[in-house]
């Protein structure tokens, strides 16, 4: 749904010298079918992802998401577990312990600290930012991404209040709790307009999906977009972004 | 029932009692969430006593390692909890103490109607207990014709109103001090009918119900939060002082314990004392410690007795994966963190357990397929703030999805028995199985992305789904699936360009002006 964000990572890694290799064989990380239950369901999904990162041809995998991420890391060697696949366990802790979400990837392996210095990004827009549940509890990022995003030329952080609550995605639960998940996404959306922001920035496509599907909803022109993509972004080579978003130079961008 | 041998059955006895949703968790929910004062009430309580346990548990240097010491210790516990339990037993009756096994609800409500009847009491104190409410002590004794009178305040207040408790701690947190002091004008004998809504005022109006209860019962109930095998002395952690009223004043004293609340000796309690008040009231320590062993001459209660609940406790240490759960020392730090708890209150949760504990120990103690509990695993987000928050580090949202997998696991039998329609969500997940799990599978599902463009419109956004999906765009749209996908741009367009096309490869950071030519997010949006 996001190809943006998967091209930014690519920009953001070939800008700062490194080989990027996509292996076709990849699609899922089968973590909507671990959180629902589907575990059966699941396996071939998980042993599809095993075979094709265990290659040795790359140094380390690197995905946008903490929540893929994470799944990666904790659940792919709990469902072959579970499944009686003890072999699959091993070579998915394997593919799990060189698989890195990208804020980590930049800032512990690579040494990125300055965004605008180091990969020319520049943003020049005002961003809420929030901190998706997994990457942050299940991965304990802390405030990597922040801390990029606020490297970024240009750029105004915006405080959001609450910033460490759920904005109730969840996977299938926004659809089996759909009362529950709405309301949670109504005050994280509240608490995004009241910042003044014109974008909210976040780790996670699937919780911008879900936090930008509720702004678009309430016609607010607010908008989401994936760190990555802003972390590309460049003078030259602005990113696009939707709806009606001032430029913190004064201007209005469309 | 004395003496009764405990035993691991071989068949699970799963738990009964105030344990079951009647209704599943979504439609609960629904009609918690439609009350704004309910809403209200919660979302400013939690806020309150998650900002207190956040300032006392920062102030701890050694939190994180406590709580593996706690963990650690509820672990070796559950792994030799006969050992334990005859330990217990054996010094507990050593020093005047009287044993009952109860394997569920029914033994455990029987055997204390039976103390209380051989003491001819027609009416008893309680002290705030969880274990009472799980096996709905308190209905059965009324239909005995006996008259429990709960002493914890909130406890109480829930009771005058004819409600249920809606929170471990605070049972009343549903109620703000306005619809309490209503409650009281009410329901309470001989209440003041100039009563306020202040605070002092409403303890005040309370205590005077009470002292009258306190000096005439001769018999009182209890819980307890800890039992220390080395001694057999039990113990009871509480705020007010009314549980401390009840543990000495009357002549006998019946407690009703979970058996996985044993500890092995004091210096295990010691832990347990720093982790529980700063993870339940948010307090360094809690007001009222009560301990006692078995039966001291002439000073306190002279009939002391202890039921020991199984009730499903058996059947869930029998499970790897969420035995766990049987950790819990009921500090509901969970549901203070929990956004689904924040906004639905404890009702949804049907079980005496409510929140993320509840949506995991209700159907643990009952089995997955009791009742609607199998709605209960869903009732999370996965955000994980509750594993965070638990001072014995209870994987919550691990068990959430082993429950979930259990849940899918055991309908996959009956469906296939009654030759049942497969739902929309095993169809969607089988099909997703088979799209997700080959790369080729998928490049080939993402040929159809134009379809879903066409289907979104000149505005670019989905706004109605159908089946399962509706819940979706309830309240949320859906972007258009883009042009193209991402394995379409790098076959197509980035790998073609050949390796010249990525920058010099060079360690070097560069700077703004040799930005790649790659710079995304450009051509998402046209």
């Amino acid at each position: 749904m996001y190809p943006a964000t998967a091209r930014a990572t690519v920009s953001i890694l070939e800008r700062l010298g490194h080989e990027v290799i996509f292996p076709a064989g990849q699609a899922c990380c089968g973590q909507m079918h671990v959180n629902s239950g589907y575990f059966k369901e699941a396996l071939p999904v998980v042993a599809n992802h095993v075979k094709a990162f265990e290659d040795d041809e790359y140094d380390v995998a690197v995905a946008p998401s903490g929540s893929c991420v994470a799944s990666v890391k904790h659940q792919h060697p709990m469902v072959a577990r579970r499944c009686g696949d003890a072999g699959l366990e091993a070579r998915a802790a394997a593919v799990g312990a060189k698989t890195y979400e990208l804020s980590q990837l930049l800032v512990d392996v690579l040494g990125v600290t300055d965004a605008a210095a180091q990969l020319g990004s520049y943003f020049p827009h005002r961003i809420a930012y929030h901190p998706s549940c997994h990457g942050m509890r299940l991965l304990r990022l802390g405030d990597r991404q922040l801390d990029l995003l606020r490297s970024v030329g240009g750029i105004e952080v915006a405080e959001l209040p609450e910033a460490d609550q759920c904005c109730g995605f969840g996977g299938t639960f926004s659809m089996k709790n759909a009362d529950v998940s709405s309301a949670m996404l109504a005050d994280k959306t509240a608490n995004i307009c009241g910042t003044g922001a014109d974008l909210c920035a976040g780790g996670d496509a699937s919780c911008l999906m879900h936090i930008g599907g509720g702004l678009s909803r309430q016609g607010s022109g607010v908008t989401t977009m994936h760190f990555a993509e802003i972390l590309a972004s460049t003078l030259e080579n602005p990113a696009a972004v939707s709806g009606d978003v001032r430029l913190t130079t004064g201007r209005t961008a469309r | 029932m004395s003496g009764t041998f405990l035993g691991m059955p071989s068949l699970p006895v799963f738990g009964i009692g105030n344990l079951h949703e009647h209704e599943p968790f979504p439609k609960a929910a629904r009609r918690e969430l439609s009350n704004p004062q309910l809403r209200a009430n919660l979302g400013h309580a939690t806020r309150t006593i998650r900002d207190k346990r956040l300032a006392v548990v920062s102030e701890l240097p050694d939190w994180e390692e406590l709580r593996e010491a706690g963990r650690a210790i509820k672990e070796s516990v559950m792994a030799r909890l006969p050992e334990l339990l005859e330990e217990f037993e054996a010094n507990f009756t050593a020093r005047g103490g009287t044993i009952h096994w109860a394997r569920d609800a029914g033994e455990a409500n029987s055997i204390v109607a039976a103390l209380i009847r051989d003491q001819d009491a027609t009416e008893v104190v309680k002290v705030k207990s969880m274990a009472t409410q799980e096996i709905g002590l308190n209905e059965y004794l009324e239909e005995q014709g006996i008259a429990a009178y709960e002493t914890d305040l909130a406890e109480l207040i829930v009771q005058l109103d004819h409600d249920k408790p809606s929170h471990i701690l605070v049972p009343a947190i549903h109620k703000n001090r306005s619809q309490v002091r209503d409650i009281f004008l009410r329901e309470m004998e001989g209440v003041d009918p100039e009563l306020t809504n202040e605070p002092a005022r409403l303890a005040a109006a309370a205590r005077a119900h009470l002292r009258r209860k306190f000096l005439s019962a001769k018999v009182a109930v209890s819980g307890a939060n800890f039992a220390l095998a080395d001694s057999g002395t039990l113990a009871v952690v509480e705020s007010e002082g009314n549980g401390r009223m009840c543990l000495t004043l009357p002549e006998t004293l019946i407690t009703v314990m979970g058996v996985e609340k044993l500890l092995p000796g004091w210096e295990d309690l010691e832990v347990f004392m720093q982790l529980l008040p700063r993870s339940s009231t948010g307090e360094r320590m809690n007001p009222y410690t009560s301990l006692w062993t078995g039966v001291t001459p002439d000073d306190g209660p002279q009939n002391v007795h202890l039921v020991l609940l199984d009730n499903g406790r058996s059947a869930a240490l029998a499970d790897e994966m969420g035995r766990s759960a049987l950790h819990c020392i009921r500090c509901s730090a969970c549901m203070n963190v929990c956004p689904v708890y924040e906004r639905t209150g404890g009702h949804a949760y049907g079980s005496t357990y409510p929140g993320p504990i509840g949506a995991i120990l209700s159907p643990l103690l009952t089995g997955i397929t009791a009742e609607e509990n199998n709605s209960l695993p869903y009732a999370s987000s996965l955000c994980g703030a509750c594993y965070d928050a638990c001072p014995v580090k209870i994987n919550i949202p691990d068990i959430l999805v082993h429950l979930r997998g259990e849940d899918v696991d055991s309908k996959r039998g009956k469906n296939r028995r009654k030759r049942a329609m497969p739902s929309q969500m095993d169809v969607g997940m089988k099909a997703a199985s088979w799209a997700l799990s080959s790369g080729k599978n998928l490049g080939l599902v993402e040929k159809a992305l134009p379809l879903g463009r066409l289907a979104a419109g000149p505005d670019r956004k989905i706004t109605k789904l159908p089946g399962i999906a509706a819940g979706w765009t309830q309240s949320r749209d859906i972007p258009a699936p883009p042009g193209q996908s991402f394995r379409q741009w790098w076959n197509k367009e980035h790998r073609a360009a050949g390796p010249d096309a990525a920058p010099a490869a060079g360690t070097d950071a560069p700077g703004p002006e040799s930005a790649g030519p790659g710079s995304a997010g450009t051509e998402e949006n046209p």
